[in-house]
């Protein structure tokens, strides 16, 4: 890494928290350091995983926290409500604890907010946790003066308990990759209201808590389910990016057999962003043994949250690390974007 | 320059289009397309400004001539010369 | 079919781009030279050829160069100051999203940005003529983009803008810039793929001197990948014959006139002008500028742009190994460059071809450095 990149007065960047190949080099030169993996086969910091994994007795005590400060707060198939509920209990999910104990909520408020939009806030935050058949046990409420936040920010943290941990990083050449549904949704929908693109039509996020999902997949495919992940900010390029480099396998994905639906593949075309690279909120990725992938496609398409699964690529020996693209016309590098995601004229 | 998207129009207020791309719709300036549209036609879009009007012959005609193109024969010279006068021909009528 | 939108479908048919990929490998052995050199210049030609995967099945011996179609790689550093020093001073600047991390001499409006300067990312020019309308200060809109960008501005212009919009104009125009490549000692360029949108408002006529100086055919492709693969198709069975001439091989949107009223439209309203292109020296007529009847809303007019407080820093020693003028002229590719992936990378880039999203370093860079993985 040439020393140009941490220049006198380095200031932190949006695209530091983009997600990215910038966001995680942050986290590792501030955050992580030279902090050292737990020795009982635990998850930690430094592991960069969905969440942290410490033993207690015969089974693994899950945690995981996040941060949402998504604008505009209230997006076509959600808010962030639905979205600091999801996010979090996806992470946990991730890790193959599908069970969620409880969860967190701490809210920081702009002076101002309005009451009726924090009041849908918490409606779809009680909703959310319903589905995912958790409940928000203990929070916090903090109000900074006009201009200090920019409207609501949400942290939430939750605990769960499994007999089995799934990492990130479990891929081996052979293996299948699934993913539960089409990819881009959220992304694009939050772009296009961000930046007032003035599209219209059926662009809705998929925001949505999985844990009921992927209890039925790791039912399916039990030790067969060997990784998984879910592709939030950075989209799917950028989580294939990290499994395949964290697992030391090369990953093959067919473009074509990628769910999109048609209104994002419109709105990326029109934008100049690819779906392959926007988030997604109510979607995940699983990395499974060739033997077991017809039964866990099929325990997801059985749940409605999974009705558009696919098995989209394998991993391979060749380029350990990266995840080559076949577009159907040939075959191409995927890389994950850099920064922020903007919408191009050319 | 170039990310040029079709899409079809739907409905026109003035000089303003609503148009639909596979489902989502955007509304599209008509100030500089050079013939006159209505709904159901098929125009470029780029930077939200119509820059033509695609004609369904063309697209036909543009598919038959990659067709023609593909069929590498003996009569290789012939069939280039065809092809050329073809497309002057088409590109000079667009109605 | 009825639906265009069920044909351009048909435009990305790979059975059909695989046997158009055999006549090229055929035409190509035909011509007999190893390797036959052409080259495009539109960075939504390089995007498609790179996000199809095109470049895995194009014949070896066929070398497809991008040559300088990157509007916001060639906008010189004085351009892009000149938006910077507006922010700087506290004007709220509406840019294209491309145009967003371009490094002037020395900060891009990015850096303004995150230093406090008031900056909109718009998808379109009457996007930020309506934010204006909105707005009780000035906004000033940074015009980047070739000449079917161009006509977009001219046409919101001609339309009565708000009083508080003005344009600073970066645009350019393509043209000129081929005579400058074909006109190159070094270059082994034989033919031009020619931009299927530009032509939409230019017409091909426009060619037909240049392929009569330089002897050189020019086919006109739109983008998808069919478009691409026959319209090179088409170019290569021009060399072959050894005929200059020029194909229109999109007519569904390009005629030999082109669209007269947005060529009205575009020439009311601007005007070339010679200038540098960044990487490219001086390119006469390359640019556009406000007519001087539209100096009302011509930015460069409204504001007084103090450029001075900029020139304090001196550019990077690594500015001197970049070879982005050699890479924009089809000279040398990104892997010729000992900067490429390594001190120049998208997050922190060196050159113009590195910033853009349709600069060839940056497109490269984001396919991994290897559009044809054929090679390793």
């Amino acid at each position: 890494m040439s020393a140009l990149r941490i220049a006198p007065g380095a200031k932190v960047m949006l695209k530091h928290g983009a997600g990215g190949r910038a966001m995680r080099e942050l986290i590792q030169q501030v955050f992580i350091g030279d902090a050292k993996a737990p020795t009982d086969g635990g998850i930690g910091l430094a592991a960069m995983d969905d969440g942290a994994a410490l033993r207690v007795g015969d089974r693994w005590l899950v945690m995981t926290t996040d941060s949402y400060v998504v604008k505009p707060p209230f997006f076509p198939g959600g808010d962030i409500g639905r979205l600091a509920v999801s996010g979090t209990v996806n992470d946990l999910s991730m890790m193959g604890a599908t069970e969620i104990a409880a969860l967190t909520c701490a809210v920081i408020l702009e002076e101002g907010f309005p009451r009726a939009d924090l009041e849908r806030i918490k409606a779809s935050i009680s909703a959310a946790c319903a589905e995912a058949g958790t409940a928000i046990v203990t929070g916090d409420t903090k109000v900074m003066g006009r201009g200090e936040i920019d409207g609501i920010a949400l942290n939430t943290a939750g605990v769960a308990f499994t007999r089995r941990l799934v990492p990130d990083c479990g891929l081996s050449p052979g293996d299948q990759i699934i993913v539960t549904g089409t990819v881009g949704d959220h992304g694009l929908a939050v772009m296009t209201r961000r930046h007032s693109l003035e599209l219209e039509g059926p662009l809705v996020s998929d925001v949505a808590p999985l844990n009921g999902l992927i209890r039925r997949a790791l039912e399916a495919g039990d030790e067969g389910v060997v990784a998984m992940k879910d592709p939030t900010r950075g989209g799917l390029a950028s989580t294939l990016h990290e499994m395949a480099q964290k697992s030391r396998v090369g990953i093959l994905l067919e473009g074509r057999r990628v769910p999109v639906s048609a209104s994002v593949q419109a709105a990326g075309e029109l934008l100049g962003i690819d779906p392959l690279h926007a988030a997604n909120e109510g979607k995940a990725v699983l990395g499974v043994n060739p033997g077991v992938a017809a039964s866990v496609l099929a325990a997801l398409r059985s749940h409605p949250l999974g009705a558009q699964a696919e098995i989209v690529g394998s991993c391979v020996a060749q380029r350990p690390g990266f995840v080559m693209l076949d577009t159907g016309f040939g075959l191409r590098l995927l890389v994950e974007p850099e920064g922020e995601l903007l919408p191009r004229i050319c | 320059m170039c990310l040029g998207v079709p899409g079809k129009v739907m409905s026109i207020d003035g000089l303003v289009a609503t148009v639909d791309f596979f489902g989502v719709r955007r509304t599209v300036r008509l100030d500089i397309v050079d013939e006159p549209v209505k709904p159901g036609d098929y125009v470029m879009n780029h930077v939200g400004f119509a820059i033509c009007r695609i004609p369904q012959s063309e697209v036909e005609e543009t598919l038959a001539l990659y067709q023609r193109l593909l069929a590498a024969a003996s009569s290789e010279d012939l069939l280039a010369a065809d092809v050329r006068s073809e497309i002057v021909a088409t590109g000079n009528d667009k109605t | 079919m009825s639906d265009s939108g069920g044909n351009r479908l048909q435009f990305r048919d790979p059975a059909r781009a695989a046997a158009m990929a055999a006549r090229l490998e055929l035409l190509v052995r035909e011509i007999g030279r190893d390797p036959v050199s052409v080259m495009h210049v539109c960075g939504s030609h390089e995007q498609a050829i790179a996000r199809f995967g095109l470049r895995a099945i194009l014949p070896r011996a066929l070398e497809v160069i991008m040559g300088p179609g990157c509007p916001v790689c060639v906008t010189d550093m004085p351009e892009v100051d000149e938006a910077v020093a507006l922010a700087e001073d506290g004007v709220r600047i509406a840019t294209y999203g491309d145009m967003l991390r371009v490094p002037g001499t020395a900060r891009s409006l990015a850096d303004a940005q995150a230093a406090g300067a008031k900056i909109d990312v718009v998808y379109s020019v009457a996007q930020a003529a309506q934010l204006a309308a909105g707005l009780d200060e000035e906004l000033v809109f940074f015009a980047s983009g070739f000449e079917t960008t161009a006509v977009a501005t001219a046409a919101l212009l001609l339309n009565a803008p708000p009083a508080n919009f003005s344009v600073l104009s970066a645009h350019k125009y393509i043209p000129p810039v081929m005579e400058i490549v074909a006109e190159m000692p070094q270059t082994r360029v034989e033919g031009f793929l020619a931009a299927g949108h530009a032509a939409t408002i230019t017409g091909c006529a426009i060619f037909e001197r240049f392929v009569e100086r330089h002897g050189i055919p020019v086919v006109v492709a739109g983008f998808e990948p069919l478009d691409i693969l026959a319209g090179l198709a088409k170019l290569l069975e021009l060399i072959r014959g050894r005929r200059a001439e020029v194909a229109n091989m999109y007519p569904r949107c390009v005629t030999r006139e082109g669209n007269r009223r947005a060529q009205e439209a575009l020439w009311k309203v601007f005007r070339p002008v010679g200038g540098r292109w960044r990487g490219i020296a001086h390119v006469p007529n390359g640019n556009l500028r406000l007519r001087e009847e539209w100096s009302q809303v011509d930015a460069r007019r409204r504001f007084k742009i103090d450029l001075s407080r900029l020139w304090d820093y001196a550019p990077p020693s690594l500015a001197q190994s970049c070879i982005c003028g050699d890479i924009m002229a089809g000279i040398a590719s990104p892997s010729a460059c000992r900067l490429f992936g390594k001190e120049c990378v998208p997050d922190n880039p060196v050159g113009a071809c590195m910033v853009s999203n349709e600069g060839t370093c940056r497109i490269w860079h984001q396919y991994g450095g290897q559009l044809d993985l054929r090679q390793s």
